[in-house]
Parts: C-alpha cells; sequence; structure tokens
C-alpha cells in the first residue's frame, strides 16, 4: 500500500465525510432547533441532485444546475415544512417518524414517476475536471478537492451564522427554550421554516455535489440519511461542532476500512477469502464505531446530557 | 363503538374467513394472500410489544426479520445442497424440519435483539430511533457483503420445509399453520401484557421517572421486553422466508423497518390485533392499488401520513369503543 | 425527642459548571418525625432531593440509609430498600387507574416484575397491598379512576398512595402542599401529621402555614448550605434565617 493511494483515500475519506456533514448539519440544527426528528431529508438530498441533474442538462452549466438544486431543495423543505412538518411539533417522535417516513415514500415515488427509473447523470463541470498536483507530488481529483473545500467552507459559514449574527442568536436560544422565544416575540413560525429550509438546502448541495460522482437515482438519499443518523450518534445531537467532528470520523472510518482491511487481511489469509472478509467487516465498520461510543459515551462526543 | 375483544375476533374470524372461501373457489392465490397478511402480523405483533406497550420506537426491527429468515435460509439451504454448516468443532447439518428452524430463528434473533438492545437502550428518544435503525442498516450491508448465502441476490430455497402431519407445500394447510402460529402469539402477548411485567412496561413508557421511583430496573425490564419482540419478529421472518421459499438482503432494509411500523399504525398502535388489521389492509392496499398504478406508494404514503395526522387510533382504534386499554 | 436516625446525608457537594449546587449539606432524619426543608428559590433543594433519591451523583459526600450507605444505589435500589418519594409535579401512569397506579407501586415493591403469567390486576397479594393503600389515603371510592381525571389533591393523594406501597421506611415529600386549597392542606397537614408514625417525612415545603405547623425540625438551605437547623420556635427566632428567609416572606 503506497503512501500515495494512502492520502487520497484519506482525502476521498473527508471528501465523503464533507458531504456527510452537510446531511447531519442540516438534521441536527432541525432536532435542536424544533426537536424534531426528520427521515424525509434523504428525500431533499435526493430533490437536490435530480434538480441540478435537470437543470445541467437543460442549462448545460453546472453551476445553474447546483442553483436549481439549492432553490428546489429550499422550496420543498418550505413547502413541506408549511404543511406537514409543523403539524408534528407537538406530537411525539413515533409519529414523527411514520409522517416524515410517509413523506419518503411519496417523494420516492413521485420522482420515479417524473423521471423514471433509470438513473441521471450529471457531468462535473468542465472548469473542474482533470486533476489538480497537491505538495508532494499528488495527483487528486479537481473535483473532489473543489467539493472538501466548499464542504469546509460551509462548515465555516454556518459557525459564523450560528454565533455571529442575530439570526444564530435566536437559532441557539431556540436550543435552549423553545417555548420562551415564543414569548419573547421571535416569530417562531418563520424561524422555524427557515431553519428547515436551511437544513434542506444543506441536503440538496450536498446531494447534488455527489450527484455528479455517483449516479442520480431514488432512493440514494436514505442510505445517507442513515450514516448521517451514525454521525449524529456519534457526533452528539444539537452540535454542529459534534456533527463536523463525527462526519469527518464517520467519513475516514469507512473510506480508510474498505481499503485497508482487504489488505490487512491478504496478510493472513489468501486474497479473496481476505477480500470478501475485508469488505463484510468494513461494511459494518461505522457501526461497530457508534456501538463504541454508545458503550463509552451515549450521549455522543460533544454531546450534553 | 364496540368493546375491543369483539373487533379483535371479528379480524381474526375475516382472516380465517378469506382463505376458506377462497379454497371453496379455487383460488389459491388468495389463500397466498391471506398467509403473507398472517406472517407479516406476527412480525407487527413483535414490534407492537416493544413499541405499543414499551414506548421503544425501534426503526430496525427488520433487523430480526432478516435473521430468522436467514436462519430459515442459511439451514434449508445447507439441508438441499446435503453440506453441513460447519464440521468442526463440532457437526451441524442442514435442516429441513420448520420446527427446529423456528427454534433456531427465535435464539438467534433474541441474541441478536439482545446485542443491539443493551447498546441501544442506553439511549433514549431520539438516539435510540436512530441507533436501532443503524443497527438494522449494518445487517442489510453485512448480509449483502457474504457472498456466501446469495449477497445481494439473494438465496432461493426450492421446496417449502416440511412440518409433522402437514402437507406444507398446500396452500390451505400452510396457511392454517400460519395462522395457528399467530393465535399462539396473540394469546402468549395477551398474557404478558396483563401480567406485572406488562403493567410494569406500559407504566414505565407514561412515566419512566415513577416506574424508577417504585423500584422497578428500567433498562433491564425494556431490555427483556425488547429480546422477546425480536425473538417474536424472527420468527414472523422465518415463516416469510418459508412462504416465498426466498430470503434476501432486503428483509434487513429500512423500508421493511418501516413497513412493519406501517402495518401498526394502520391498525392501531398498542392494539392487540392492530398489527392483523393493518397487515391485512396493508397486503389488501398493496394489491388493490398496486393493480391500479405502478406508483401506488404514493397512495400509501398519503394514507400514512393522513392516519398519523388525524386518525392516530388506526382501524381498532376508530372502531373500539374506548381508549387504548392496557391492563384491565 | 431523639429517635434512630434513618436517613443520614453527610456533607453533600455538587457543582454544575461554576455554581456550587450542594455546598456541604449534612442532616438527617430521624424515626417518628418530620423534618422540613425551607429555603428560597433557586437554594438548590431540588438538586438535594435528587441526590438523595438517587437520580444525581454528588461530587463528594454520602448518603446513609437505614444504617447502610446507599450512595452506589439507583433510584429503584433505593426505592427498593423503602425510600419512598413523592413529586412536586404528580409522576403518575396518567392513562392508568387509581387502582393500577398503585398495583404497580406494589409490583415494584415485590420485586416482581418479571412475572410474565397471571393477570397483574387478578393478583390478590398485590390488589391487597395496593387495595390497603388507596384506603389510607382515602381514594377506594375512585379506584376504577383514570387518573388523568383525578383532581389536583386527589394526585396527591394517589402519589401518597403509591409511596405507601413501597413499605417505606422514609419519605421524601417535594411540596405535597403546592397548588392546594386551603381545606386540602389542612386534610393533607392531619394526614401527614399521622403519616409520620409509620414513617419519618423529610419534607421539602414553601408553604410556611404547614411548616410551622407539621415540622418537629427544620432545616434552612440558602445558596446551597444549611445555615441553621434546630425546632420551629429556634428556627423562627433566628435572625440569619430571618434575613436570609423570612425576612423576604415579610417584605412580599
Amino acid at each position: 500500500m503506497s503512501i500515495i493511494l494512502l492520502i487520497e483515500q484519506i482525502l476521498n475519506g473527508l471528501q465523503f465525510g464533507v458531504m456527510l456533514f452537510l446531511m447531519a448539519a442540516g438534521l441536527t440544527l432541525i432536532f435542536g432547533v424544533m426537536g424534531l426528528i426528520n427521515l424525509a431529508h434523504g428525500s431533499l438530498y435526493m430533490i437536490g441532485a435530480f434538480a441540478a441533474a435537470a437543470g445541467a442538462a437543460a442549462t448545460g452549466s453546472f453551476v445553474l444546475g447546483l442553483i436549481a438544486a439549492l432553490t428546489s431543495a429550499a422550496l420543498f423543505g418550505a413547502l413541506i415544512e408549511l404543511t406537514v412538518i409543523r403539524r408534528l411539533y407537538a406530537r411525539d417522535h413515533l409519529d414523527q417518524v411514520l409522517a416524515t417516513f410517509a413523506l419518503i415514500l411519496i417523494f420516492s415515488e413521485a420522482t420515479r414517476w417524473v423521471f423514471g427509473s433509470f438513473p441521471l447523470f450529471l457531468d462535473t463541470p468542465a472548469f473542474l475536471s482533470g486533476t489538480v498536483t497537491l505538495p508532494g507530488g499528488i495527483l487528486y481529483s479537481k473535483y473532489r478537492l473543489a467539493i472538501i473545500l466548499i464542504g469546509l467552507a460551509v462548515a465555516v459559514g454556518l459557525f459564523l451564522l450560528i454565533s455571529r449574527t442575530r439570526v444564530g442568536m435566536r437559532i441557539r436560544a431556540g436550543e435552549n427554550d423553545r417555548e420562551m422565544i415564543g414569548a419573547l416575540g421571535v416569530d417562531i413560525s418563520v424561524l422555524y421554516t427557515m431553519v428547515f429550509a436551511l437544513g434542506a438546502a444543506l441536503a440538496g448541495l450536498s446531494g447534488a455535489l455527489v450527484g455528479a460522482i455517483q449516479s442520480v437515482e431514488v432512493g440514494m438519499g436514505e442510505p445517507v440519511l442513515i450514516l448521517a443518523f451514525v454521525v449524529i450518534v456519534i457526533g452528539g445531537i444539537g452540535s454542529i461542532k459534534g456533527a463536523l467532528a463525527g462526519a469527518i470520523l464517520v467519513g475516514l472510518t469507512d473510506t480508510l476500512g474498505r481499503t485497508l482491511l482487504p489488505v490487512l487481511f491478504a496478510s493472513f489469509m489468501d486474497p479473496s477469502a481476505a477480500t470478501t472478509v475485508g469488505s463484510a467487516l468494513a461494511s459494518m465498520l461505522i457501526y461497530i464505531l457508534m456501538a463504541g461510543v454508545l458503550l463509552f459515551k451515549p450521549t455522543g462526543l460533544f454531546g450534553s446530557a | 363503538m364496540l368493546p375491543e375483544r369483539m373487533i379483535n375476533l371479528l379480524i381474526l374470524g375475516l382472516l380465517l374467513a378469506v382463505p376458506l372461501v377462497a379454497l371453496a373457489m379455487d383460488e389459491p392465490f388468495i389463500i397466498t394472500l391471506a398467509t403473507k397478511a398472517a406472517v407479516l402480523a406476527v412480525a407487527g405483533v413483535g414490534l407492537n410489544l416493544a413499541l405499543g406497550q414499551g414506548g421503544l420506537v425501534s426503526f430496525g426491527h427488520a433487523a430480526y426479520f432478516g435473521v430468522g429468515g436467514y436462519a430459515m435460509g442459511i439451514l434449508a439451504s445447507h439441508a438441499q445442497s446435503y453440506t453441513p454448516l460447519m464440521e468442526a468443532p463440532f457437526l451441524i447439518e442442514g435442516t429441513k424440519s420448520m420446527l427446529v428452524i423456528w427454534l433456531v430463528a427465535i435464539v438467534a434473533s433474541a441474541l441478536v435483539a439482545l446485542l443491539v438492545g443493551a447498546l441501544s437502550l442506553r439511549t433514549s428518544g431520539v438516539y435510540f430511533i436512530m441507533v436501532t435503525l443503524a443497527f438494522g442498516q449494518m445487517l442489510y450491508y453485512f448480509a449483502i457483503s457474504w457472498p456466501a448465502y446469495g449477497g445481494e441476490d439473494g438465496l432461493s430455497i426450492y421446496v417449502r420445509n416440511g412440518f409433522p402431519g402437514l402437507n406444507t407445500l398446500d396452500p390451505i394447510q400452510f396457511f392454517g399453520l400460519c395462522f395457528a402460529v399467530l393465535l399462539i402469539v396473540l394469546f402468549a402477548v395477551n398474557l404478558l401484557n396483563k401480567s406485572p411485567f406488562g403493567l410494569a412496561l406500559n407504566g414505565a413508557h407514561q412515566n419512566e421517572e415513577r416506574a424508577r421511583t417504585v423500584g422497578i430496573n428500567v433498562y433491564r425490564l425494556r431490555l427483556t421486553a425488547f429480546v422477546i419482540s425480536g425473538a417474536i419478529t424472527g420468527l414472523a421472518g422465518a415463516l416469510f422466508a418459508d412462504l416465498n421459499r426466498f430470503v434476501s438482503p432486503t428483509m434487513f432494509s429500512w423500508q421493511t423497518s418501516g413497513e412493519i411500523m406501517v402495518f401498526i399504525i394502520l391498525g392501531g398502535v398498542a392494539r392487540l390485533c392492530g398489527p392483523v388489521a393493518g397487515a391485512a389492509v396493508y397486503i389488501l392496499l398493496e394489491h388493490v392499488l398496486g393493480g391500479l398504478s405502478e406508483y401506488w406508494h404514493i397512495y400509501l404514503g398519503a394514507i400514512l401520513l393522513f392516519v398519523v395526522l388525524f386518525a392516530k387510533g388506526g382501524l381498532v382504534g376508530g372502531l373500539s369503543r374506548r381508549e387504548v386499554r392496557h391492563a384491565g | 425527642m431523639p429517635g434512630e436516625v434513618i436517613l443520614d446525608v453527610r456533607d453533600l457537594h455538587k457543582s454544575f459548571g461554576a455554581l456550587k449546587a450542594s455546598d456541604g449539606i449534612s442532616l438527617n432524619l430521624r424515626a417518628g418525625e418530620i423534618h422540613a426543608l425551607i429555603g428560597p428559590n433557586g437554594a438548590g433543594k431540588s438538586t438535594l432531593i435528587k441526590q438523595i433519591a438517587g437520580g444525581l451523583k454528588p461530587d463528594r459526600g454520602a448518603v446513609h440509609f437505614m444504617g447502610r450507605d446507599v450512595s452506589a444505589l439507583s433510584v429503584a435500589q433505593r426505592a427498593h430498600a423503602g425510600l419512598a418519594r413523592t413529586f412536586q409535579i404528580s409522576a403518575l401512569a396518567m392513562e392508568y387507574t387509581v387502582m393500577e397506579n398503585a398495583v404497580l407501586g406494589a409490583i415494584g415493591q415485590s420485586g416482581r416484575t418479571f412475572g410474565f403469567f397471571r393477570p397483574a390486576m387478578k393478583d390478590r397479594a398485590l390488589l391487597d397491598s395496593a387495595a390497603a393503600a388507596l384506603e389510607r389515603v382515602g381514594l377506594t371510592e375512585h379506584a376504577s379512576t383514570i387518573t388523568s381525571e383525578l383532581s389536583h389533591g386527589q394526585r396527591r393523594q394517589l402519589e401518597v398512595a403509591v409511596a405507601l406501597t413501597l413499605a417505606p421506611k422514609a419519605f421524601l415529600m417535594d411540596e405535597p402542599m403546592a397548588g392546594m386549597g386551603a381545606e386540602g392542606s389542612r386534610e393533607l397537614t392531619g394526614f401527614l401529621q399521622d403519616l409520620k408514625h409509620q414513617a419519618p417525612i423529610l419534607l421539602v415545603e414553601h408553604d410556611m402555614d404547614a411548616v410551622f405547623a407539621l415540622a418537629d425540625r427544620i432545616s434552612v438551605l440558602v445558596y446551597g448550605k444549611i445555615i441553621a437547623t434546630g425546632s420551629v420556635d429556634e428556627i423562627r427566632s433566628n435572625a440569619d434565617v430571618k434575613t436570609a428567609y423570612l425576612g423576604e416572606e415579610d417584605a412580599a
């Protein structure tokens, strides 16, 4: 295993992690502020990807496709918040889970109805194609590097939004005491819709960016949603910092695990068995990591009791 | 408005009547549908113990459904290929006896539920939901990447397994068997619900602090309920695998977990026969709506949304004369 | 009236970040007495009760109950040992009937939580224990009423009944008078005066009339410290207490 390959995988892990962060950040914000668990987040990821693919195909521009992704996801987010989600804030978690599961069914089938069952393709933009040379002579995909940078920029932006702006203050206040800020005259319903739309936009962005390197198809969002849940359990709910730390950890563990475990097993098993056992174990690795966190810190690494 | 006992009898009576009528009309497909409803009902009754009584929102119960199914798949496939599962340190051969398979399915899913529950019950609320979902997904990915039993493509079992004294390939006899299992499970769960265990479990659901302050070890209580719940759903998985003569990783998927929850909600959470009604309605919808449109899940989603938002009691709740009753 | 020490709180310390909620608290509860704990809001009374009941782990110090160190025991284990708690905001299973709540207490006490087979509501032993408790508090005729339909005072009574099913050796009562009208408070006061002979009561209360009528001893908690412990007369005439607490009452 060469150092160059290892570094490339580390970067891939970072890229994966940063995309997970976008999902997890939205989920954790929505839970922190509104106390709502939202399973339909994966659908918003999917909508972002489809909007980007459709937009890019229609206009020939990747950037316009991205903009389409952000606006579609935010709009759909706001739409479901206004019609469905706001009826769920006072309900228990079971109702929230079931109602948002119902939304998954509706969105998935509706997307299949509109776009058909075959995956769509989204091409990486011309100005980001090819590789870039990193210090040390390593060649890495320009697009993937861009994703990492975009993701980190969003993370910084979110931190600034939450800690430096008035909106951020309201969000933090809302996280602490939902009833109070209503009494203080802050228009809760507008705040909630905004937070939900923001989370949706982040999911849509993630879907669109990933759509260019994987296929855009119905059902692409739910596996990512579940991974985002793992991130939140590991990082601690309600914490953006935790979401970032958890996401990077999960991204690196998964990517490096898939690369290294078969190699590790090959040192004492025959190659085909090593690949089988290695990849089977690798597919479970992050869940094992989650189990470990549960054993020692059930509220997550950065979570509060 | 009817008393719940009467509603239960009605539901079970209908479930029994439909295949009998179908037999008379020589429509074996309908018998198979009824069997599917009965089997899925068992899965739902299992989850309802943890969810309805215990308030444990497990969105990963497909894990136990899958374990039970694969217990059947593994044992039967080894039997049909005449190769043992393992030879050292001791010999384990495959089997096509339903009784043995059911026992293995129950024990295996109970063990998995014990492991998952022990970890998951250290959390609560939203964390619990996410963690159970994650563990279900973990098993799904594992099943896909373990090639020995079909991997992503799944495993076919050519001949239905055997039960002493019955021709299990005969649809009505297999239905009868599954229906009997459902009745036994319902009877057992009913006993459990009315017992001190059930009262404590539901009491802890309503007010956890109260349960603790009367001296109840809530963690152990819930873990026990979770294990029993997983074992029942595992048994359903084995039956389901036999019904279809096919197991695949889909049995572990989050979609399956969601479906089992849907039965419970449609029928009525914490109602004894809620899952039976819900599974029957689900099968009906799948058959009728699915025949009308390839995209019938949109309608299912809309119905589910409606029930959750406006008709929380489900079918049994709507018909019943009183609020959910517990021990009385 | 010196009785055997049933509950012994030794030098409890508990901080939440910079806030010292419990700053070396020691007090005890003797057989046959009602020991009232009073103090201004924010003094740390609920934190103290939680540490005694077992829901919160102190940073330092110990809790001894019936001569045993129970500091390492959970809430459930302490309840089993006979430490019965009632809550300021009723902690009851709202969908259950009065009888079912009482039986729940009996189940916890008997340790037969894992009885799977016989119906709980037909179990003679459980029912007798529950019925006796309901009789004691005067709720027998409401045995089949759903708890959510009870009046505030009746829920209080039910809380005490559930505590009674635990064969209690001591009661921890958190503001039982809260929300009760004059009539209800009087009745409850009389009831508690009788109850203390069954098991002593550590009573957190704001209602000063009730405190002065009931308490054999009073401890005053201010900013996490006990500033005085004594009889009703001693506390009434204590200058520090007056300034810290009763002075606020006069001004109010």
